[in-house]
């Protein structure tokens, strides 16, 4: 073998850097956008529900979130953080929050409010203690309550013109209009419960409502990638309607007409689009399962709530935004014992090391 | 049969041990080798040789200078040609022997076997393991007399033998069960003799299905049990081993030792075979030479001393220049900048990797995504000891555990913002370290007034 023909290797090209030396390749960016992906289906719903205004409003709150974010990260001398897309998931979620009614100039104050208010306050992505998109809606909501609820019936037929359509009330909104008829009247309360969509309507987003909270069906599907991909926990949309499913279940039970049946409420109003899209968001949620969980729930109860006793029809935003300020709470009372930590803050006695030596024995 | 627990955490990284398939090569013998005295945890070894002198195979070169330290011997015959420092794989700076070699390789007498280990004393076999400059050859280099000598008050019950190899790329172990599996059995045995102990396990991940038949047979009739185990790293992690087999959980800042239970990984345990009944002190090992660049990748047997430089030439050196060269595994090998460093006692492994499998981090801020909390095998929270260790809060990362940390790097292997979260916890660790030797040495100096 001569020394010639072997080639060694150029040393002065070497990187050295501490261990690991592997890494998963997945990125913030990568999720960003599988996130905006399994959101998709459910936006060519609202597309077909609503008609081609649905698609301007989601695309203009996606271009003006970007264009905030690009603002705001240049006014804090920072370098660009839009290609992680973070900026265009905000503003799609917070397009699918409006109503296909809503006026141009309030996408674009929705967006301000969202990117500004809801996360660069805070230092950006990560920082944020709440969900962005949820920050613009309820700005929106409680700075105009008549605009955004405001609701057209989708006229069915799919890509209509939303000037055709006529205007209704929600599937929740209904709910309410029965529980404030109910005392007076069963008859009366009968008579809004006539106006309820079906089961199948609900489930197909055949309905009047926000433009991505309607279709059940694709948000299943977009969640239940998500949950393959492993970017959300099956135990968060698993709790979260469930927790809604047994309180409104049990309403129901004590009183049928005043409160619908669980099912009805687990398929209307923002709960699917909230339990799959947002009370997983990873900035603003606990970080380990146990923590996930209890958020969950406690979506599910304040969302459950809020639709039976409160004054507003629908709970999930503001039931997210509150477990949001919670957050940080439940992580720390959520935090586990590291391995072979007894209690925290003390060493294992010589007893409990015994234990752990002889696991079988009692 | 075992049933092997789950343990929390862990990941599935790419194995990449493409060498598995091929043999094991003796090295030829080199003109040249630089024998660190240095190649285990501990206090260097005391130089007992002088420039000028001739040595013999496995003569002595340095004696253990302390009671955690381990004796070095010269891997060929020839003359001490110089006495001076080299670069370590680390990066530090390690005192060393070089020996010319005269060409003929002559052993000098071996250390008198043990014709009957199965009756002789546990003390004698202890002080032969001592004697061998054993260290453990899994990575850490722990010497291995000391492992063997727990605390009387503790009760050992159960030695599990670490074939799991859980790095990626690496193959050095996986063809030592294969080649030699009756070494490591026998060895198992004498360690149970040293310390008295019955229960044996060999322990191998299921993607090692031939290793698990060979150990499997090579173990019949001697009470020896093989599990195979599930594959995840860090399963080769001591405490993550034990949990795994045992079900037992080694106290936080505690040794196996505390659980009754000794791990030796099996290079280290055929290297005690070799010792007890051949007579032959630790001089050389098998390393993996592998990597997408590497023309000729492979499982030699090196002895100790032989650069890195001559390991790659014969490996026919690269087809395209590496971007990282590093020594041990993908997860916890350290990158090196020179090949003039000398393969040791615990270097299982020259993994060169390409400009593409190079991961340059370029970290954002944290999304709290929590996949670092479900991997970490210690069951922390690095994505939270990370801030802290940012802000430089060292002892509230202490109060969270961070000395806990095992380094495994499943955090920042995991991580999508790319944030270096074992080595910030590596940092820390250091940063604790240096301040309780700093106290203990204040009141060393105070009890002296």
């Amino acid at each position: 073998m001569t020394e010639q023909t072997i080639k060694m290797p150029d040393m002065s090209q070497l990187v050295v850097s501490s261990s690991p030396h592997y890494h998963d390749r997945d990125s913030v960016r990568k999720i960003m956008f599988k996130v905006i992906g399994a959101l998709t289906p459910a936006a060519l719903a609202s597309v077909y529900f609503f008609g081609w205004r649905a698609l301007m409003v989601i695309l203009l709150c996606m271009v003006s979130c970007a264009a905030f974010e690009a603002l705001f990260t240049r006014m804090m001398g920072r370098e660009s953080a839009l290609n992680d897309g973070s900026a265009l998931l905000t503003g799609m979620l917070l397009g699918m929050n409006l109503p296909v009614t809503v006026p141009v100039w309030m996408c674009i104050v929705g967006s301000l409010a969202a990117i500004g208010l809801g996360k660069m306050v805070y230092g950006g992505l990560g920082g944020n203690p709440f969900n962005p998109a949820l920050v613009g809606r309820v700005a929106l909501l409680v700075g105009c309550p008549a605009a955004m609820t405001t609701w057209v019936k989708p006229s069915g037929c799919g890509f209509a013109k939303w000037v055709d359509a006529a205007t209704g009330a929600t599937p929740l909104a209904l709910i309410a209009q029965c529980d404030a008829t109910s005392g007076a009247t069963r008859q009366a309360a009968d008579a809004v419960a006539q106006q309820y969509p079906s089961v199948l309507d609900l489930f197909i987003g055949n309905c009047g409502g926000s433009l991505g909270e309607t279709c059940a069906v694709a948000l299943i599907i977009g969640g239940i990638f998500l949950i393959c991909v492993n970017i959300i926990r099956w135990q968060v949309p698993v709790c979260y309607i469930g927790t809604v499913a047994l309180f409104t279940g049990i309403a129901y039970a004590f009183h049928p007409c005043a409160h619908f049946n669980p099912l009805l409420h687990i398929l209307s109003g923002g709960l699917m689009l909230g339990a799959f899209f947002m009370a997983t968001d990873m900035v603003t949620t606990p970080l380990n399962r146990k923590g996930s969980v209890v958020f969950a729930v406690g979506c599910g109860v304040l969302t459950s709530v809020i639709r039976l006793w409160g004054s507003y029809p629908e709970g999930v935003s503001f039931s997210i935004l509150i477990m949001n300020a919670l957050t940080p709470l439940i992580d720390k009372f959520t935090a586990g014992r590291p391995f072979g930590v007894m209690k925290v803050g003390r060493r294992a006695s010589s007893k409990e090391i015994e234990a752990e030596k002889n696991p079988t024995k009692k | 049969m075992i049933t092997q627990i789950r343990f929390y955490g862990g990941i599935h990284p790419s194995e990449g041990k493409v060498s598995n398939k091929e043999d094991i090569i003796n090295a030829p013998l080199q003109e040249l080798y630089t024998v660190p005295l240095q190649q285990h945890i501990g206090a260097p070894a005391k130089m007992v040789v002088q420039k000028g002198d001739h040595v013999l195979r496995g003569q002595l070169l340095g004696e253990p200078g302390g009671f955690v330290s381990a004796a070095v011997h010269s891997p060929t015959s020839g003359t001490v040609k110089d006495v001076t420092t080299c670069l370590g794989p680390a990066g530090a700076t390690l005192p060393a022997v070089v020996i010319e070699s005269d060409g003929e390789d002559k052993a000098a007498d071996p250390l008198p076997p043990f014709e009957n280990w199965q009756d002789a004393d546990p003390a004698a076999l202890k002080a032969r393991v001592g004697e061998a400059g054993i260290v453990g050859m899994g990575g850490a280099t722990f010497p291995t007399f000391v492992k063997l000598s727990p605390p009387p008050n503790v009760k050992i019950d159960t030695i599990i033998l670490d074939g799991v190899e859980c790095e990626p790329c690496l193959t050095a172990d996986h063809r030592l069960m294969l080649e030699t599996p009756e070494k490591i059995v026998k060895g198992a045995q004498i360690i149970g003799r040293i310390l008295g102990v019955k229960r044996i396990i060999i322990a191998i991940e299921l993607n090692k299905p031939d290793a698990i038949e060979t150990m499997t047979k090579a173990a019949e009739g001697t009470g020896v049990e093989v599990a195979p185990l599930v594959v995840r790293y860090p399963q080769g992690a001591e405490k993550q081993l034990i949990y795994a087999l045992t079900g037992r959980k080694v106290p936080s800042g505690g040794l196996p030792a505390a659980v009754g239970c000794v791990v030796s990984n099996v290079g280290t345990t055929a290297a005690i075979y070799e010792a007890v009944c051949l007579g032959k002190p630790l001089y050389e090992r098998v390393t993996t030479v592998t990597g997408t660049p590497v023309v000729k990748p492979g499982n030699y047997r090196f002895r100790v001393g032989t650069l890195y430089r001559t390991a790659l030439e014969l490996c026919g050196g690269v087809s395209e220049d590496p971007a990282k060269i590093i020594s041990g595994g993908p997860m916890m090998g350290m990158a090196v900048y020179s090949l003039d460093i000398p393969v040791m006692k615990g270097t299982s492994g020259i993994l060169l990797l390409s400009r593409d499998e190079l991961v340059q981090y370029s970290p954002s801020a944290c999304l709290r995504c929590g996949r670092c909390n479900d991997v970490c095998p210690m069951s922390m929270m690095p994505g939270i000891l990370s801030a802290q260790i940012e802000h430089q809060k060292f002892e509230l990362a202490e109060k969270w555990h961070v000395m806990d940390c095992i380094e495994c790097g499943s955090c920042a292997y995991i991580c999508p913002a790319g944030r270096p979260l074992v080595q910030h916890m590596r940092r820390a660790k250091a940063v604790v370290n240096a301040k309780k030797r700093a106290a203990a040495a204040a009141a060393a100096a105070a009890a002296k007034k």
